[in-house]
């Protein structure tokens, strides 16, 4: 863009946002340049601020006149780029969207702009004895819009599901700036396709979420986390495939490798055994009676397993240190080396023992520090690549680290990511996974609704780039 | 590489004409060398920010605009432009540091261990030294507070003397009776109204040199006064004398003390701050005590990184390593030594009682609730937080509670009151709020910033008068209680 264009861009969204809404000046673009992914940043030319789903439209059709492309953007820790900026672009940014406009206790739902943290959103629930299970690990800061656009897990995922299955309505702002409504308060709904599940981990790419409708459930009356402690990834793998096998499904079943006990811990001082080579945090939540039976039972299970330690917290206080402590793991891992790859494979839980062992593998192969986390209980992995992104030759032995990681999961029946999604550092390995028939259709549901590649162009796949058989 | 220190390239945007008459010890100013502050910073210091968020929700600048560029990790994207040198130091990076507060919150929340004080003190010794914010006015402030007051204790206290003649006579209520004030500007004269209130002895007529350990001699401390806790606040550095000497320490408080030179440091005259740190080397030998002890966190958090302050001075180097081996702030020492809660008082009077009692009351003794509002350099600067509590948890007759976001800051930051007055009122307000709902009687803090600007804020909130006091002092008055009525007197 040259400046002309910038200045009649500028001048124009001047038009329909306030003049604090509109960002120009190379310091107030500059922390636009990233997310909370390593090793990609590109600064936009502006950043807007709307407040309304009409400014949101009034946006996407001035930007659509002068075909420049626009990044949706909530809180920004989104972690495969997906709201990096693309060059000459816009920043749409929904953090002054923030409000949670309604809490319905009849029927048990939500309300809330796409700007609203997470975390507030599990608090509003929980203040009214309901609860709201998806929990990324950044829900202290993360928009529930990007937790939309992204279909974010978390810790809970294994027993609550994803972001996915809170969605009952979504308000989203197409790419010619048409405002539509996706779902409502009903508990069943088949009428027409369902296209408010397409928007959801669409990244961006379909249209812009401005208010989101989530299902709540009953707060569960019990909970109780178990903390044990192995001495080889083997034991703890082989103690998640008996818990599972043994038709115990906890609400979190996360595992942390050594190095990540000891970043974790670093930070958090919250007790943890830096000594283990691998723990497992257990968490099971449900009816006091039930929860007391099965945390029994998964403790008998750990220690058949060979498990060195198993403790229990003895507080709901405690517990909940010892989840957000969890949540730190990936940020937490930064204290080692200058820059921290997170990886995101997933792979069907039986391929779990195996796939770690492969991890190892690969680290030992490519001579690459990988320190490994996640949430088990899914297959969802976190292998962790310690590196720094100035050391070229060390980035070369990354890339190769990252391919077989990744070619490892997809050769067990796994996904490139769980719950992260594909955004820039992902994407090369999409159509791999997809298969060219599944690829294509994306690209057809790209054209169909933002035919001139105006959303957040370049992510999870190129829509340009020559189709190989098609 | 390194920046800090005494090296002559970082001098504050004084004119030299002006530097002539400060001390002889302050370097000259000079041509900056090729590489210095934010591009010649280790950049594995800037790195270490994998820009993943954690910070945001902690951080009032971003909280109260939600924009990026007023978020830790916003701030630290522009400082590594400018290490880059993809951007300059500009009048905008300059302005965007100030207006950060430096409370460190971020750098508790911070998982993967970000030195944000090293890089916001190096930001704003940057924006000094490229004087993208320079003006007559603003250089004349600076020079008169960093490089004039507070560099010259003796000064220092003869000012707050003619203060206290000023407030004591009755002039200043006269001044303010006849609205003479409207003469300042707006800006002046809400300064005016939070002038703080001088004390009438300073630290040095409370406490002795050397204050015998009461029982047997454990440990033999040094006991810092401050500046303006000096001033403002000489009860407080008195009755950290007195609970030192309860718990088996001989206090060493030298008479005149420099200032520890944190608001140099974090007003980006690091060269100033580590002359003001040798100075204090001179003072008190570390070598020669068990402990070195601060009271007021904001002091406190930088009195701590003296060694890093002065790890490239062959001379001092050593000495300063013992200092802060051996700095403690006084909750953090007291809970260390495993202090002696107060034995309940004998007569049933409580200790920190705001108010007469009347005779319902005498026969049940009713807890007084107190609440903790935690420095910010006490909590993220110093990490000390659970001790603060523990010692307000000992004292007969008072029950903590907890009040919300007690690690938020209150505003005062330093000279953040004067400098951004709109977000430092918003942040006061904010705060009151939150200690008025906990109902508590008291509001205990550890440094006298917070303790001015709640005891202002408090003033005009309209619940019940709220006692503001430092934790220390209401556990020396519980050790007080204890034995016969002994009124504090100046020693002879």
């Amino acid at each position: 863009m040259n400046p002309a264009q910038l200045e009649s861009l500028h001048r124009e969204l001047a038009t329909v946002l306030p003049g604090d809404a509109i960002l120009h000046r190379r310091e107030d673009v500059l922390p636009y340049g990233f997310d909370g992914t390593a090793a990609v940043k590109q600064s936009p030319q502006l950043v807007v601020l709307p407040r309304t789903a009409q400014e949101v439209s009034a946006v996407l059709k001035i930007a659509a006149r002068h075909q420049v492309p626009v990044v949706a953007r909530g809180s920004g820790t989104g972690l495969s780029g997906g709201s990096v900026p693309v060059p000459h672009g816009i920043v749409l940014c929904l953090a002054w969207m923030d409000r949670i406009l309604e809490l319905d206790a009849q029927n048990l739902t939500l309300l809330a702009e796409a700007g609203a943290v997470t975390q507030k959103i599990f608090e509003r629930a929980d203040a009214a004895g309901l609860f709201y299970p998806p929990d990324p690990g950044s829900m202290k800061v993360s928009s529930i819009g990007g937790n939309v656009a992204e279909n974010a897990g978390g810790l809970r995922g294994l027993k609550y599901g994803v972001t996915r299955n809170y969605v009952l309505g979504l308000e989203v702002v197409l790419a010619d700036g048409e405002i539509c409504w996706l779902g409502n308060k009903c508990v069943k709904d088949v009428a027409g396709y369902n296209l408010r599940d397409l928007f959801i981990g669409s990244e961006g790419t379909l249209g812009v979420v401005t208010k989101v409708l989530l299902r709540l459930l009953p707060k569960p009356a019990a909970r109780r986390t178990l903390l044990a402690t192995f001495a080889s990834m083997e034991a703890a793998a082989e103690s998640v495939s008996r818990i599972i096998a043994a038709k115990i499904v906890p609400c979190t079943l996360e595992f942390l490798d050594r190095k990540t006990i000891n970043c974790v811990e670093a930070f958090a001082h919250v007790g943890l055994p830096r000594d283990a080579a691998a723990l497992l945090l257990i968490e099971t939540d449900g009816h006091p009676v039930a929860v007391e039976e099965e945390a029994t039972l998964i403790e008998a299970i750990c220690r058949a397993a060979l498990a060195t330690q198993v403790t229990r917290a003895a507080t709901l206080a405690e517990s909940v240190r010892l989840a957000t402590a969890r949540r730190s793991a990936f940020s937490a891992l930064a204290r080692l080396r200058p820059t921290t790859i997170l990886e995101d494979v997933t792979v069907p839980r039986s391929e779990l023992a195996s796939m770690i062992r492969e991890v190892e593998a690969v680290a030992a192969r490519h001579q690459v520090e990988i320190a490994t986390f996640g949430h088990f209980g899914d297959g969802n992995l976190h292998p962790t690549i310690l590196t720094d992104e100035r050391d070229a030759a060390e980035m070369h032995r990354v890339e190769a680290a990252i391919c077989d990681i990744v070619r490892a999961a997809l050769a067990r029946g796994g996904t490139i990511s769980g719950e992260h999604g594909v955004g820039l550092a992902k994407k090369r390995f999409l159509r791999e996974q997809l298969g060219d028939a599944n690829y294509r259709l994306l690209r057809t549901l790209k054209r169909a609704l933002d035919p001139t590649g105006l959303l957040n162009p370049g992510k999870i796949f190129d829509l340009r780039e020559p189709d190989r058989h098609g | 590489m390194d920046n800090s220190g005494h090296s002559p390239a970082i001098v504050s945007n004084v004119p030299t004409a002006l530097s002539a008459g400060g001390s002889e010890t302050l370097p000259a100013s000079s041509a900056p060398a090729v590489r210095t502050g934010l591009a010649a910073l280790d950049y594995s210091v800037l790195q270490q920010c994998m820009h993943c968020g954690m910070c945001l929700p902690t951080c009032p600048t971003y909280v109260e605009t939600k924009l990026e560029r007023h978020s830790p990790r916003g701030r630290i994207a522009l400082m590594r432009a400018i290490a880059d040198e993809e951007l300059s130091v500009t009048r905008e990076f300059g302005e965007e540091m100030y207006y950060c507060l430096g409370c460190l919150a971020c750098t508790s929340a911070c998982p993967a261990g970000v030195n944000y004080a090293e890089l916001f003190e190096t930001a704003r010794a940057d924006i000094e030294q490229h004087q993208v914010l320079a003006s007559p006015a603003r250089s004349s402030v600076r020079w008169f507070a960093l490089r004039l007051i507070f560099t010259r204790p003796r000064l220092l206290r003869f000012l707050g003397r003619l203060l206290w003649l000023y407030q004591a006579s009755g002039a200043q209520a006269l001044v303010r009776r006849w609205r003479l004030t409207r003469l300042l500007p707006t800006r002046l004269r809400g300064l005016e109204a939070q002038t703080p209130i001088v004390r009438r002895h300073f630290s040095d007529e409370l406490i002795r040199e050397t204050e015998p350990a009461e029982g047997p001699k454990r440990y033999r401390v040094a006991l810092l006064t401050g500046c303006v806790q000096d001033l403002v606040y000489s009860e407080v550095n008195r009755a950290t004398a007195e609970v030192l000497a309860v718990n088996g320490c001989e206090v060493f408080t030298p008479r005149q003390q420099p200032c520890c030179g944190s608001l140099h440091a974090h007003n980006g005259d690091t060269a100033t701050a580590a002359m003001l740190a040798r100075r204090h080397l001179d003072t008190i030998d570390p070598f020669q005590v068990d402990a070195i002890i601060s009271n007021a966190g904001g002091c406190g958090s930088h009195l701590r990184q003296y060694d890093h302050l002065l790890r490239d001075d062959a001379v001092y180097r050593d000495r300063a390593k013992e200092w802060s081996r051996k700095l403690r702030d006084i909750h953090e020492w007291l809970v260390e030594i495993g202090f002696r809660p107060p034995r309940p008082a004998e007569k049933g009077e409580a200790a920190g009682d705001a108010k007469p009692r009347d005779a319902a009351e005498e026969v049940v003794p009713a807890a007084v609730a107190v609440t903790y509002h935690e420095s910010c350099h006490l909590c993220h600067g110093q990490r000390v937080s659970a001790q603060p509590r523990e010692i307000l948890r000992s004292i007969p007759g008072l029950e903590l509670r907890e009040c919300a976001e007690a690690t938020w800051c209150c505003g005062s930051a330093g000279i953040y009151n004067i400098t951004q007055p709109d977000t430092a009122a918003w942040l006061q307000e904010r705060k009151v709020g939150h200690i008025v709902a906990t109902g508590a009687q008291i509001v205990a803090t550890a440094n006298p910033g917070c303790l001015l600007q709640l005891v202002n804020g408090l003033k005009s909130a309209p619940a019940a008068p709220i006692r503001v006091e430092h934790p220390v002092v209401l556990l020396a008055e519980a050790y007080r209680a204890e034995r016969p009525v002994t009124p504090i007197t100046t020693h002879p």
